[in-house]
């Protein structure tokens, strides 16, 4: 973009024209049917080169800018477009198991990858027990579902609110320390907690638990979908559909969290403690805030996880998986709920599918993220300043 | 109890004290230079018990009928050497030019540097995956003290730790590259300005740093007689633990943070009531009060903000 001798980019009156964001979402959209429907290695090799060319090239021409003020002018319309986009891809894998069991995956940690943004992408509490809040709301969603008839929407939110309570425990040596001192208090929860689990023999132990399947006003989610005598659709797309609207709230509360001035003041606490609280906020109160919200999203993403799988033990919720979910939020850009798509589709799908170097797909994927954070330190799609006009175009 | 199981129980919770402290010595050595968490610390332990594991394998596969001594040393010195130059290569190459960056981004690119240790030793060494066994080349008797047995090996182990620890220390306090260590940690800018080469401090302090991370490695799999492909994490996530408790950049901290995590889980082993199976929960969430009765760490660095 040109600017202006005193460096202030010149922006034109007019709006910019929607095609560049509705080509970014369709291709989007076929990248992932892509990413999840490719069976030959060469496939995904070749998609996964593709997606690096596109990033590179267009990091040089500055197609991100172009993308986005075309997104932001169009708001109003793009956002649920996409949302729809979302839908179709997910509607259009409905007779794949495996690869709608995936993208269930993906966007759960999408989910807690949200509430690890207003942690730490806003407010800079870390947290590396993500997986573990995920696991107490996912045994939480376990023993309610088992033992009590509650109603299983109420069990999503319960797993939410008991991930939160539990939180709060460490909030005290939270407050009291800073950085790497942090670090070390969810780390440590982070490994008590799944300790704790394969010890204890109630919960299962090692074994883990069964979960029952989701069910909502007599629809039985674990059934399958029979449309005719020939085509028989997965009983994973309820489940998907239902990870998807979580995700839409969760994103756009998020979103709309950052817009408002509670946003504003995370952001604060975030950048100067002293600084913000010389300016009258409690940084205090709104690390409280900010770590429930998001222990809170990690909770619900769980118990959503726990009925997904259909099946819960220790192992799914090790510190391996909070470093996981940590790279999902630093690659993606942290702070920008938008970059944890591309993020968690990597993290989470390119190593399933890389199934024939299925010895080194571990290996090539610690290898990736270190070129990533390289080559781009701010991650895939850094983290905006807040656009508080999308569609005025900088007037 | 009798004072021979106290006695026993000393003795495992000082050797599991020694291996926590010379971890924990690396990353707060680290932390001091660089203001960074290097997480792949904990696999660089197991790269270099590995190193050491091949290394007598080619001594022994060779035919050569070697004394013990001469292959033990052989271990050692191909261990510690090799991680100390691969210590300083992952300085060079994946945390100095992220020197800029956010912390968190260092954090994640040593943890990713971690898993591909990790992975490459599962994959490239001889049936990698599976646990493998360590020679046993110490001494096999012991000294009987009444009820209380001490082995040779155990004792020799103990003792090397030490001298290492001691090592560490007199290099830190009475040598000319100590003193540039103390003094990069202290203030980068002044250090350079008083003509104290930065990069060459750093690459010598992460070479110390993983040096001590293999030889914990060596004892850690002569003590135990097994060494697996991942068990740096927990190590790591024990020497890090240890490190902040006695207080991040405090050489003494560490040490101290890393007999008192071995405590604290000799401690959960054998007085708790319910099973020992907890041990790791209870030192954990002992770390954890730990931290909220002390925020700073035991042997806090600085007092005061700099606002």
């Amino acid at each position: 973009m040109a600017s202006l001798p005193n460096g202030l980019p010149i922006v034109s009156d007019r709006r910019a024209s929607p095609l560049p964001a509705l080509g970014a979402l369709v291709a989007g959209a076929a990248a992932v049917l892509g990413l999840l429907l490719a069976e030959q290695q060469w496939e995904v090799a070749t998609l996964a080169i593709v997606g690096a060319l596109a990033l590179l090239i267009g990091g040089k021409l500055g197609w991100g800018e172009v993308i986005h003020r075309s997104a932001t002018d169009h708001h109003r319309w793009i956002t649920p477009v996409a949302w729809l986009t979302a839908a179709l891809v997910i509607f259009g894998l409905r007779e794949h198991n495996f690869e709608l069991l995936m993208l269930c995956t993906v966007m759960l940690y999408m989910v807690a990858g949200l509430g690890l943004t207003v942690q730490f992408g806003y407010t800079g509490v870390v947290n590396f027990a993500a997986a573990a809040f995920m696991g107490v709301g996912a045994y939480t969603a376990a023993v309610l579902l088992l033992h009590t008839g509650l109603p299983h929407v109420l069990v999503i939110l319960a797993g939410g609110l008991v991930s939160a309570v539990i939180g709060s425990v460490l909030l005290l040596p939270l407050l009291r320390t800073r950085g790497h001192y942090a670090a070390l208090i969810t780390i440590a929860f982070g490994i008590l907690f799944r300790t704790f689990l394969e010890v204890n023999d109630t919960l299962g132990g090692p074994q883990g638990l069964k979960v029952p399947g989701m069910e909502w006003f007599g629809l039985v989610f674990n059934d399958a979908i029979e449309i005719d005598d020939e085509t028989e659709w997965s009983f994973y797309l309820r489940y998907a559909g239902l990870c998807l609207v979580l995700l839409f709230f969760a994103y756009h509360f998020v979103r709309r969290l950052e817009r408002s001035w509670l946003g504003l003041s995370l952001d604060a606490v975030r950048l100067d403690e002293t600084a913000a609280s010389a300016f009258g906020l409690n940084g205090a109160a709104w690390k409280i805030v900010a770590f429930s919200i998001g222990n809170f999203l990690a909770g619900m993403a769980g118990a959503v996880y726990a009925m997904v799988t259909a099946f819960i033990a220790p192992a799914s919720f090790t510190f391996g998986d909070s470093l996981i979910l940590v790279s999902i939020v630093i690659l993606g850009g942290l702070g920008n709920p938008l970059g944890l798509l591309p993020a968690a589709l990597i993290v989470v799908v390119l190593p399933e599918k890389l199934q024939v170097i299925q010895e080194y797909r571990f290996l090539l994927f610690a290898a990736l993220v270190i070129a990533i954070l390289l080559v781009r330190p701010g991650g895939l799609i850094p983290r905006r300043a807040r656009d508080y006009f999308p569609g005025a175009g900088g007037r | 109890m009798d004072l021979a199981l106290i006695a026993q129980h000393l003795v495992n919770g000082a050797m599991l004290g020694v291996i926590y402290a010379l971890v924990a010595v690396g990353f707060t050595l680290f932390f001091g230079v660089l203001d960074v968490i290097k997480f792949s610390h904990g696999d660089v332990v197991m790269l270099g018990a590995f190193t050491a594991l091949a290394t007598s394998a080619g001594l022994v596969g060779s035919g050569s009928a070697l004394p013990p001594a001469i292959v033990l040393a052989a271990m050692f010195i191909a261990a510690v050497g090799g991680m100390a130059v691969f210590g300083a290569l992952m300085a060079k190459f994946l945390v100095l030019p992220l020197r800029k960056a956010p912390t968190l981004n260092v954090l994640l690119i040593t943890l990713m540097a971690g898993t591909v240790i990790r992975e490459a030793v599962r994959l490239f060494y001889p049936q990698g995956s599976n646990p493998k066994p360590f020679p046993r080349l110490l001494p096999t008797g012991a000294w009987e003290i009444g009820e209380f047995t001490l082995r040779y090996d155990s004792t020799i182990l103990l003792v090397t730790g030490v001298v290492a620890i001691v090592l560490v220390h007199l290099v830190i306090t009475r040598t000319r590259l100590g003193l540039a260590i103390r003094a990069v940690a202290q203030d980068p800018e002044t250090a350079s300005a008083m003509g104290i080469p930065f990069h060459g401090t750093v690459l010598a302090t992460f070479a110390i740093g993983s040096a001590l991370a293999a030889l914990a490695g060596v004892v850690n799999g002569l003590y135990y007689s097994e060494v697996s492909f991942n068990m740096g994490l927990l190590l790591g996530a024990i020497g890090f633990s240890a490190a902040v408790i006695g207080g991040l950049g405090n050489v003494y901290g560490a040490i101290l943070g890393g007999f008192i995590f071995a405590a604290l889980q000799t401690i959960g082993a054998v007085l708790l009531p319910i099973a020992s199976a907890y041990k790791d929960v209870f030192a954990f969430a002992a770390v954890i009060l730990l931290m909220a009765w002390k925020p700073g760490g035991l042997l806090a660095e600085r007092s005061a903000d700099r606002v």
